[in-house]
């Protein structure tokens, strides 16, 4: 079985799972307030589900009141209870508000969630949800460091979120068009020597990301990332002659994570 | 040195797609299963995927593509490694008579802890009452249950029809859905190391305690077990497992004596838990079902030698059940 370890990058927490064969990969934890949101998600359809049940009893009462009435009381009380269960087993580890803020119970280990485990999250759920508005599972959530409710810490299972993954532009990116630097293999060499993997990402994520600063921080970002890589290995003038810094760091990109040039 | 990152998608793409294929196909039918060709050709796209995820990881750091084959690996590493038993055909008939009773009997000394917790309360709230009166109105939180016992035998002596007609059924749901709810939070408080399954347990009893001597002090011992026992005989007993589910749960949240870790506690114990919760359920159903429609029914409607009697056998259906029920077959 793999071994996990919750690591944290920056704001954001991780669940590091590594298997056995050493391969390391880490799932985003999500956090109270997302989950709060997709809590009261589910209790909104709970609510709205216990309104059509109602009216759909209601018929019932024609034959006999009391008959309705403790129709509807073991009715709402399976649905509530039995809407996580049911929902978290058939859509793996979501609900309607999982599915809608991206987020997944899984095993803590990285495993398939077994139907045990969704059965003693949600009956833990009553603790949880005390005295009032999921208080106790909330302070829990903050104090674990998985970010766990009790009914995740005894289920041997954490929420994590799914964040929307966009492949890069990279066509655009490394397109092959032409590239100065290109015509001194020798320091296109140097450079792919000289870079670290985080020096290229910080480049190609300039780029990727470059439409989302406004112009002046634009400028100012690939004026310092252009700065850097001068440092790392020096081209003669007529190479970087009349090209702006981006346009540099394109070139740079292009040369690091494209080793041929496109014919 | 950084890799060749078009090379890389372009080399590394078709197996990311053939493997993302079959893992879909896998999570939308998990009864499925894969001929030895099949499965060797997930376990080396498996294995490709991680290699590719680890060069990613160490000669190019490019997140998206990072994020994208951490997020193939983690679904196929839980299809690979997954050794836990599959969850099975369900056989309520054999998980009622063979696997409910038999883990009772698995852990007879938390029921046992259980039982002498909830007498210990029985017996502080019968203490309370007999030396101070007052303390039946802060133990004691139903008002109907207040007031003097002999003037509410009278009352209910007097009812010669069915006086509960047309709320039966309401009532049953009711006692069904918040004995279930009280059960579950018994089972729940586990885990706060114990703490609240006791509290619950004593307080429980403490209340069948002060209610008990309140109606034996004023010569009612009759009406209160016609009154009492029909659903008593299983309501108690399904709060005693609840409790003992939560001993369970707190056992294995302390700990004590064992070398494994706390998660694999937690997991060892999980099935049990579950068992006995749904056990409880049914259990409750049943005093649901009998506390509406036959426990408030007294003499003349329902002779109280019956009621007894009813219960008797119950009780004796039920010990036989959890003592002896499964025992044939081996453990699970």
């Amino acid at each position: 079985m793999g071994r996990n370890n919750a690591a944290a990058t920056g704001r954001e927490n991780t669940l590091a799972i590594t298997t056995p064969e050493g391969i390391e990969f880490r799932m985003l934890i999500a956090g109270p307030v997302t989950r709060a949101l997709a809590w009261g998600t589910d209790f909104l359809c709970i609510g709205a589900a216990s309104i059509v049940l109602n009216n759909v009893l209601m018929l019932t009462g024609i034959v006999s009141r009391d008959f309705y009435q403790a129709l509807y009381v073991i009715s709402f009380f399976l649905f509530s209870a039995g809407y996580g269960i049911t929902t978290e087993w058939f859509w793996r580890g979501q609900t309607v508000g999982k599915k809608l803020f991206r987020l997944r119970v899984v095993d803590i280990h990285g495993l398939k969630l077994q139907f045990s485990q969704v059965l003693i999250r949600n009956l833990m759920r009553i603790i949880d949800s005390m005295p009032a508005l999921y208080l106790v599972g909330g302070l829990s959530c903050i104090i674990n460091r998985h970010s766990q409710r009790l009914g995740d810490f005894v289920a041997n299972t954490v929420v994590i979120r799914n964040p929307k993954i966009n492949e890069p532009d990279l066509d655009q990116l490394l397109s092959g068009k032409y590239n100065s630097l290109r015509e001194y293999p020798l320091l296109a060499a140097r450079l792919r020597q000289h870079v670290s993997p985080a020096e290229a990402k910080i480049a190609l994520q300039a780029l990727v990301r470059r439409n989302e600063f406004d112009p002046e921080s634009r400028v100012e970002l690939f004026r310092e990332v252009s700065s850097h890589f001068h440092t790392k290995v020096s081209f003669p003038e007529e190479a970087t002659h009349g090209i702006t810094d981006e346009q540099y760091i394109r070139n740079v990109v292009d040369i690091l994570y494209h080793s041929k040039p496109q014919i | 040195m950084i890799i060749d990152l078009p090379k890389f998608l372009s080399e590394g793409k078709k197996y990311w797609s053939e493997l993302e294929a079959k893992i879909n196909a896998l999570e939308k039918y998990p009864e499925k299963k894969m001929t030895i060709e099949q499965t060797k050709q997930f376990h080396y796209l498996y294995q490709r995927i991680s290699s590719d995820l680890e060069k990613v990881r160490t000669f190019a750091s490019e997140p998206d593509i990072l994020h994208y084959l951490e997020s193939l690996t983690a679904r196929a590493y839980c299809e690979i490694h997954e050794t836990r038993k599959r969850p099975h055909r369900i056989a309520p008939v054999h998980w009622f008579f063979v696997t409910f009773p038999q883990t009772v009997r698995r852990h007879s000394r938390t029921f046992t802890l259980s039982m002498v917790i909830m007498l210990a309360g029985f017996a502080f709230g019968g203490f309370a009452v007999s030396f101070d009166s007052d303390a039946r109105d802060a133990i004691i939180p139903h008002a109907n249950l207040l007031g003097d016992p002999a003037e509410r035998v009278r009352e209910e002596e007097s009812v010669k029809d069915d006086h509960l007609k047309g709320i039966k059924m309401r009532g049953a749901s009711f006692y069904m859905t918040h004995n279930t709810k009280v059960a579950v939070a018994t089972m729940a408080m586990g885990i706060t190391w114990g703490v609240g399954t006791v509290i619950m347990l004593f307080y429980n009893g403490a209340m069948l305690g002060a209610v008990a001597l309140d109606y034996v002090i004023a010569g009612e011992s009759e009406f209160l077990m016609a009154w009492l026992s029909p659903h008593g005989v299983v309501e108690i007993p399904a709060i005693l497992l609840a409790g003992q589910a939560g001993l369970i749960l707190a056992g294995a949240l302390i700990g004590w004596g064992k070398r494994i870790s706390l998660r694999q506690r937690m997991k060892r114990v999980s099935n049990d838990l579950l068992t006995l919760i749904f056990g409880v359920a049914l259990m409750l159903v049943w005093a649901g079902i009998i506390e509406a429609f036959v426990s408030q029914y007294h003499e003349p409607v329902i002779p109280y030698a019956f009621k007894i009697s009813f219960a008797a056998i119950e009780l004796l259906l039920l010990t036989l059940f959890l003592l002896k029920s499964g025992a044939d077959h081996g453990p699970e």
